[in-house]
């Protein structure tokens, strides 16, 4: 597999959207659609064909700033593989979900989202601090458009925020970046940036804290845990829905994947010191996001909120330090993506129909439209919890692991998946069971498009809730790059 | 010093001197829009070519009497200097043709002050600076006010005249100063350790004056408060030459004294500079929060831009090859972002009455003129220091060179003020992006060569920035050519 490949086949998908604009208005969802497929075979077809030696399925050096030691240096192992599936996955269904929704300027609309996903995949590909860095802007540009030109009606407040806390989050990054490289560079006297020789820099306790910190924040405003979150609900309310369902299924999950690749390896000590903080911030996150979420009458804030209840989970799991957190993390992180892409899809079809979030103004729903009834069920279902889906497999295995370490969080934790039953149910109480609402207009249920979209989750979350070993073989080849032992 | 290589060396401002006499001769015989146009271009391209004949008979430098040091680093900044004015001329072609009324004389302007700007990076002297800066300073003050009966730039162009030659007074006084300390008008001479000048008053009285002259030529905080009016009441592409040629010009030559007179041995002046710097990157960013019009904005952006660079300043005296690369790599991309800003504003404006320059007038841009505003986009981007722009790769060069001086404290101010900047830039670019209400209205046309080199400095921004190592190699090399 040809990340690199990969990654202009984007790029350039991107300028051929824009362009195919010009000939018939709907022609930039097409390419965008094909080019996710083709994309999404392209993994699962590495997936089937197995690593080459070491473990990788991808790997790729090209020089790029000699001056600084900065390369090109791209590489795929299971977690970067599962991940740029679920990329290119939701790809596809984000640009179905919104094929109809966006009807202004398609083919720049189309260009932002291919180029999001090319900054994506190269951020879970990129084994250069230097060119994750770069990566890490390069989604951020295209996101923010989508949000500030398509979003609804606080899109400017939202799209100003959201990039604000990535960016100024990011600049602290970069700046630990730089002094880490610095550092190994004084020591060792060799200017580089490659991630496999950036852990051997050897540092003193105090700075190795202080870079470490400056990683994390940047990644715990991505992902988002409580106190950097106050972000998300905002962009995510106001970004179309294509856009949310990017943000919540792939976006977040940049940010667990850099603390699970770059903060827990290349500080291993400072990190394991840090547990009870990580651990503890994860907590907070799913209790404060599971409350926040129950007290919003507005559909698509309420399931914002619910991710960052989910992402807690994430942070609990990988600090745990153990294979089961480290695993369950990994799923949930998997499992999320489906799950919330799908809640997003429906808040967004809804709004689509009745022009409103809000749920005092829905109820009774599943009258007018029992398809989209029960698609809303399956998806709250996986996201609280329910055993034989995604969700479940990777909550239970952070709580196994967090037990281990610390049962009162671990307690806590688990209360976190009751408030989720709680703000689940009344979400879909409020929206689609109780009486009918009367000032509900004739809506259209979902037809083919939506339904074969939502399908797709479905089975991707019965499969990850019943036969989790696919993925769990995958993550179990790469825990002991990690820092734990399976 | 052999004749030749001398002759060689100086062959760019022969050129350059001799394209001046034959514009202004053909601007005496007959007054032709196009011709003296053609004439100006041609002696700047031919400035350029040549630079590789002379930088042939460089070898590591070549002294040009006392007064002169022409090495492959003023060849950096000739270049950069003339490549500005390049498209300074472009641009301004259909702005002038337009807009003013006898358009010969200003490109007359624009190759004296080139020629100025080029004096400055040879400069090795007291009287070669302070002839440079005039030479530059003089022509700007009829450039800014060209357009002779419009209200603003004559203000702005009075302004500018006054405090400018306030500014080069302050200077003067300073050299007088510093000359009755060391003897010396040269900068090898003035050095406060060989001279042991570290604590004579004279000595330091006469760099409060030398310094407070360049802040104020480099608008540095507290030195600054004329650049907002000025860059809001030049005729936009003139905005452009004096953000980016006058002050880089005046940087470079401070850059040498530094390297060259190691005034940074003393503690004092160390500080003040510290100061200006620390201010300027702070009082700029805060301002330019504040302001609705885009020229304004950009002047306080540029405050901010000038005290970041003072990092490579610093470093120049404890490294100077890490130091005048940096700056040399800052000021490029600082060039081309700035020249696409103001080159944009100033196509825009061809038509209108007044220019068009305040966040309302570039509302739903992006839907009306893709090309100009994908410009001023990747230009806002650049200056905010967004990866994939040249802005980040200098800002990257200015971060690790703060963190090899160990200049901690204005790193971190450098991370806070552009954390700041994002917000402003980020707004011209909301702006441009929002949808307009309604139907469109049918832009005017402009000319395509000024679109096409406002979009030439646009790609320009955005390659160098993907892939800057072709730019960052010639720099090495030149500068290990000239023995740093």
């Amino acid at each position: 597999m040809n990340v690199l490949l990969l990654i202009c086949l984007l790029l350039a998908a991107g300028l051929v959207a824009w362009a195919s604009e010009r000939i018939r208005p709907n022609l930039p969802n097409w390419v965008a659609l094909t080019t996710f497929v083709l994309a999404t075979l392209w993994v699962v077809f590495a997936w089937l064909s197995g690593p080459h030696e070491g473990g990788l399925y991808a790997e790729q050096f090209y020089s790029w700033i000699p001056r600084f030691g900065i390369n090109v240096i791209l590489k795929v192992d299971g977690l970067s593989l599962m991940l740029i599936g679920l990329t290119m996955l939701l790809g596809a269904v984000a640009v179905v979900s919104s094929w109809t929704e966006t009807t202004t300027r398609r083919g720049f609309f189309q260009f932002n989202i291919l180029w999001v996903m090319a900054g994506v995949v190269g951020v879970f590909s990129a084994f250069d601090l230097f060119l994750f860095f770069f990566f890490w802007e390069v989604m951020l540009i295209p996101m923010y458009f989508l949000i500030a030109i398509w979003g609804h009606e606080d899109r400017s407040y939202a799209s100003m925020k959201f990039f604000l806390f990535t960016q100024i989050s990011g600049l602290l990054m970069l700046v630990a970046i730089v002094a880490l490289v610095w550092i190994h560079y004084s020591t060792h006297g060799v200017l580089s940036f490659d991630y496999h020789t950036l852990l051997g820099a050897e540092l003193d306790d105090s700075v190795a804290r202080l870079l470490m910190l400056g990683f994390f924040v940047a990644f715990i405003t991505k992902l988002p845990s409580v106190p950097l979150h106050t972000w998300l609900p905002d962009a995510h309310t106001q970004a179309p829905t294509a856009g949310s369902v990017i943000l919540a299924g792939i976006l977040l999950k940049t940010g667990a994947y850099g603390i699970v690749r770059f903060v827990v390896t290349l500080f291993p000590e400072a990190s394991r010191d840090f547990w009870i903080y990580g651990m503890a911030l994860g907590v907070a996150s799913i209790l404060y996001g599971g409350f926040m979420a129950y007290s919003q009458s507005d559909f698509k804030r309420l399931v914002a909120y619910s991710s960052i209840a989910h992402m807690g989970f994430v942070l609990v799991g990988v600090y745990s330090f153990n294979d089961l957190g480290m695993q369950g993390a990994i799923v949930t992180m998997i499992a999320h993506g489906f799950s919330t892409a799908a809640l997003f899809m429906m808040a967004g079809a809804l709004q689509e129909r009745l022009h409103t979030r809000e749920m005092s103004k829905m109820g009774g729903l599943w009258v007018k439209a029992p398809r989209m009834g029960a698609v809303t069920m399956f998806f709250v279902i996986a996201s609280v919890g329910m055993p034989g889906l995604g969700n479940f497999i990777g909550e239970f295995l952070v709580l196994l692991g967090a037990f281990q370490k610390n049962v009162f969080l671990t307690i806590c934790a688990a209360i976190g998946i009751v408030v989720a039953a709680v703000y689940g149910l009344s979400l879909m109480q409020r929206s689609f069971q109780g009486t009918p609402n009367p000032d509900v207009p004739e809506m259209r249920d979902f037809a083919f498009r939506e339904m074969s979209a939502m399908i797709v989750l479905m089975v991707a979350l019965v499969w990850l809730g019943v036969y989790p070993q696919h993925v769990l073989s995958m993550t179990d080849a790469i825990l002991p790059m990690l820092g734990v032992a399976p | 010093m052999n004749l030749e290589g001398a002759f060689l060396a100086g062959l760019p401002y022969i050129a350059l001197a001799s394209g001046l006499l034959i514009v202004m001769i053909g601007v005496a015989i007959r007054r032709t829009h196009f011709v003296a146009w053609s004439l100006t271009v041609l002696t700047l391209v031919a400035t350029l070519i040549c630079h590789f004949p002379g930088y042939e008979a460089l070898g590591e430098g070549t002294t040009l009497t006392m007064l002169f040091y022409v090495d492959g680093v003023s060849y950096v900044f000739n270049a950069m200097f003339v490549l500005a004015a390049i498209f300074t001329a472009v641009i301004a072609y259909q702005y002038v043709q337009e807009r003013l009324g006898y358009p010969e004389e200003f490109y007359l302007l624009l190759l004296a002050a080139t020629f100025g700007g080029m004096m400055l990076p040879a400069a090795t002297h007291f009287a070669s600076l302070i002839l440079g800066l005039e030479i530059v300073s003089i022509s700007l003050y009829a450039m800014i006010a060209y357009p002779q009966r419009a209200r603003g730039p004559l203000e702005a162009g009075l302004k500018y005249m006054i405090l400018s030659g306030v500014g080069s007074t302050t200077i003067l006084f300073g050299m007088a100063l510093i000359y009755a300390a060391s003897g010396s008008m040269e900068f090898m001479d003035v050095s406060p350790v060989t001279g042991s000048m570290e604590g004579d008053t004279f000595y330091l009285i006469g760099h409060a004056f030398f310094w407070s002259g360049i802040a104020f030529k480099l608008s540095l905080v507290p030195f600054h408060i004329w650049t907002p009016d000025v860059y809001q009441g030049a005729p936009a592409i003139v905005t452009g030459f004096v953000a980016t040629v006058s002050k880089g010009a005046v940087f470079v030559v401070v850059m040498r004294y530094v390297m060259q007179s190691d005034v940074f041995s003393s503690e004092a002046i160390t500080y003040v500079v510290f100061l200006n710097a620390a201010a300027s990157m702070i009082v700029g960013n805060l301002l330019a929060l504040q302001q609705k019009n885009l020229k304004r904005l950009l002047a306080y952006s540029s405050i901010a831009h000038m005290g970041y660079l003072v990092i490579a300043l610093f470093l120049v005296s404890t490294h100077p090859g890490i130091g005048f690369e940096t700056a040399i790599v800052y000021l490029a991309g600082y060039f081309v972002m700035t020249l696409a800003a103001f080159g944009v504003i100033s196509v825009l404006s061809v038509h209108s009455e007044r220019e068009l320059a305040t966040i309302d007038d570039i509302t739903g841009l992006l839907w009306r003129r893709p090309i100009l505003s994908a410009t001023l986009i990747a230009a806002a981007l650049s200056l905010a220091g967004i990866p994939l722009t040249m802005g980040f790769i200098a800002k990257f060069y200015l971060f690790t060179a703060g963190i090899e001086g160990k200049m901690w404290t204005l790193v971190g101010l450098l991370v806070l003020g552009s954390a700041i900047g994002i917000y402003y830039y980020l707004r011209i670019v909301f702006a441009m992006t929002s949808q307009p209400e309604g139907e469109l209205e049918r832009a005017p046309n402009s000319s395509w060569t000024g679109i096409g080199a406002v979009a030439t400095l646009g790609i320009a921004t955005v390659v160098l920035g993907v892939y800057p190592t072709p730019l960052v190699d010639l720099v090495q090399t030149l500068l290990r050519a000239s023995g740093f």
